[in-house]
C-alpha cells in the first residue's frame, strides 16, 4: 500500500509532463509555442490571488500571534490527543468548506509553522488539495441561475467535506507514520 | 459568510491580545501576514505558469475532449434524468474533466453553462433539480489529479519532496467524491421521483455530436466574473 502511494506520487507528474507534449506532437500541435501561449495565463492567475490571500493571511497570522488560536484549540486538545490526531488541523477542517482563500492561508500558515514535511504539514496539504470550497461552489453555481431552494445540495457538500477531512487525516497518518 | 469569518478572526485576535498583553505581537503579525500573502502568491507564479502552459498543450491536442468522452458513461450513470443528447451533458463532461486537471478557472464557466442548460429542463425555476444537486456535489468534492497550488507552497517552504502528497491527496479526493456520490444518491432516492423534465425536443440530427467540442473552445483564461470569485483559490 505504502509502496503504491509513493509510486503514484513520484510518477504521476512526470507521466503527465511527458505524455501531453508527446501526444500533442503526434496530433501536430506546435508544442512549445502552445506551451508559451498558455503559460501566459499562469502569471495572472497567481497574481490575482494576492488580495484575498493577503487579507486572510493577516487575519490568521493575528489570530495565532494573539494566543486566540491556542485558547480555542486548548478546549479540544485532550480529545484529539487521545485520538492521536494533531489538534492544529482542526480549524482547517472547519475553514475548508467555507472559504478557499482562508483555508489556503491557514494551510500555508501551518506549513510555515510546522514545516512542509511534518505530519501536520502533510495532513494540511492533503486536506487543502482534496476538496473544493463548498460554500463558494454553491453560491456561484446556483447564484448564476437564480436557484433559491437548494434542497439537499449543501448537506451533501458538507458531508463529503467531513469525509474528505477524516480520510485525509487517516490516510496521511497511515502512509507517513 | 466569508465576511463574518474574517471579522471574527480580526476582532477576536485584538481582544485576546489585549487581555494577554500581546498587542505589539499582533501588530507585527498583521504585517508579517500581509507579507507572506504576497510571498506565497509570488511563489505560485512558477508552477501556475508551467502548469497552465502544459494544460494549453493538452487542450489544443484534444486531451481534455478525450477525457470528457471517457467520462461519458459515468456521467450518464450519474445523471439518469438528463436526456443523453442534451447540451447539458457536454458541459458537464467538460466541467468534470477541467476539474480533473486542476483547471478551476476553466471548470467554473463550464459548470455554470451546464447549470444553465439544466435550468432549461427545470419545471420550477427556483428549486434545484436532482441533476443540479449531483453536479454541485461533484464540484464541491472535485477530483483533482495534481494539486498544483499545494505543491508550489510546499516547494516554497523548502519541502524535501513537494509532490509526496499527490498520492494521499488523490486517495482522499476519491473517498470524498465517493461519499458525495453516495450521499447524493441516498437523498435522490429519499426525495422520490424527480420532477418531470420540461418539454425537451431532442434534435435527432446532432445525436452523436455532443457539444463537448465547442464547450472546450473558450481558453483557460476565460476566468468567470461571477460575484464571490475572489474566494476561489
Amino acid at each position: 500500500m505504502f509502496e503504491w502511494f509513493t509510486r503514484v506520487s513520484a510518477w504521476l507528474i512526470p507521466a503527465i509532463i511527458v505524455f501531453i507534449p508527446l501526444y500533442a506532437a503526434f496530433r501536430k500541435v506546435p508544442v512549445y509555442e502552445t506551451f508559451v501561449e498558455g503559460a501566459k495565463d499562469g502569471f495572472g492567475t497567481a497574481i490575482n490571488i494576492i488580495p484575498s490571500l493577503v487579507g486572510m493571511m493577516v487575519a490568521i497570522s493575528m489570530f495565532r500571534a494573539s494566543g486566540a488560536m491556542d485558547l480555542m484549540l486548548g478546549a479540544v486538545r485532550p480529545l484529539f490527543d487521545w485520538l492521536s490526531i494533531p489538534t492544529e488541523v482542526l480549524p482547517l477542517g472547519i475553514l475548508r468548506p467555507l472559504t478557499g482563500a482562508g483555508s489556503l492561508a491557514f494551510t500555508a500558515d501551518l506549513i510555515a509553522t510546522h514545516g512542509p514535511d511534518s505530519m501536520i504539514g502533510r495532513i494540511a496539504s492533503t486536506i487543502q488539495g482534496s476538496t473544493d470550497t463548498t460554500l463558494y461552489v454553491l453560491t456561484v453555481y446556483f447564484g448564476a441561475i437564480g436557484i433559491r431552494k437548494t434542497k439537499y445540495a449543501l448537506k451533501v457538500g458538507l458531508f463529503s467535506d467531513l469525509v474528505g477531512f477524516l480520510a485525509a487525516i487517516m490516510i496521511c497518518m497511515y502512509i507517513f507514520k | 459568510m466569508v465576511n463574518w469569518i474574517w471579522l471574527f478572526f480580526i476582532v477576536v485576535s485584538v481582544v485576546v491580545a489585549a487581555v494577554n498583553g500581546r498587542i505589539d505581537a499582533v501588530t507585527q503579525a498583521a504585517f508579517d501576514g500581509a507579507k507572506s500573502g504576497v510571498t506565497i502568491s509570488f511563489g505560485l507564479i512558477s508552477i501556475m505558469v508551467f502548469w497552465l502552459g502544459m494544460m494549453r498543450i493538452a487542450e489544443d491536442a484534444g486531451v481534455l475532449k478525450k477525457m470528457a468522452k471517457l467520462l461519458s458513461p459515468v456521467v450518464r450513470w450519474l445523471f439518469p434524468d438528463v436526456p443523453a443528447n442534451h447540451p447539458a451533458m457536454g458541459y458537464i463532461m467538460s466541467n468534470l474533466s477541467a476539474n480533473l486537471f486542476g483547471l478551476g478557472n476553466a471548470a467554473t464557466p463550464m459548470g455554470i453553462k451546464a447549470m444553465q442548460e439544466l435550468q432549461k429542463l427545470n419545471p420550477d425555476q427556483e428549486t434545484a433539480t436532482p441533476a443540479m444537486c449531483t453536479l454541485l456535489a461533484l464540484n464541491t468534492s472535485s477530483i483533482t489529479l495534481v494539486p498544483t497550488t499545494l505543491i508550489a507552497i510546499r516547494m516554497n517552504y523548502g519541502s524535501a519532496n513537494p509532490a509526496e502528497i499527490v498520492g494521499t491527496t488523490l486517495a482522499a479526493t476519491f473517498v470524498a467524491t465517493g461519499a458525495a456520490i453516495l450521499a447524493d444518491r441516498w437523498y435522490r432516492r429519499r426525495s422520490g421521483p424527480p420532477p418531470a423534465n420540461k418539454q425537451y425536443t431532442s434534435d435527432k440530427t446532432s445525436g452523436k455530436a455532443l457539444p463537448a467540442h465547442t464547450a472546450m473552445d473558450p481558453p483557460i483564461s476565460a476566468v468567470s466574473t461571477v460575484k464571490g470569485g475572489g474566494d476561489r483559490v
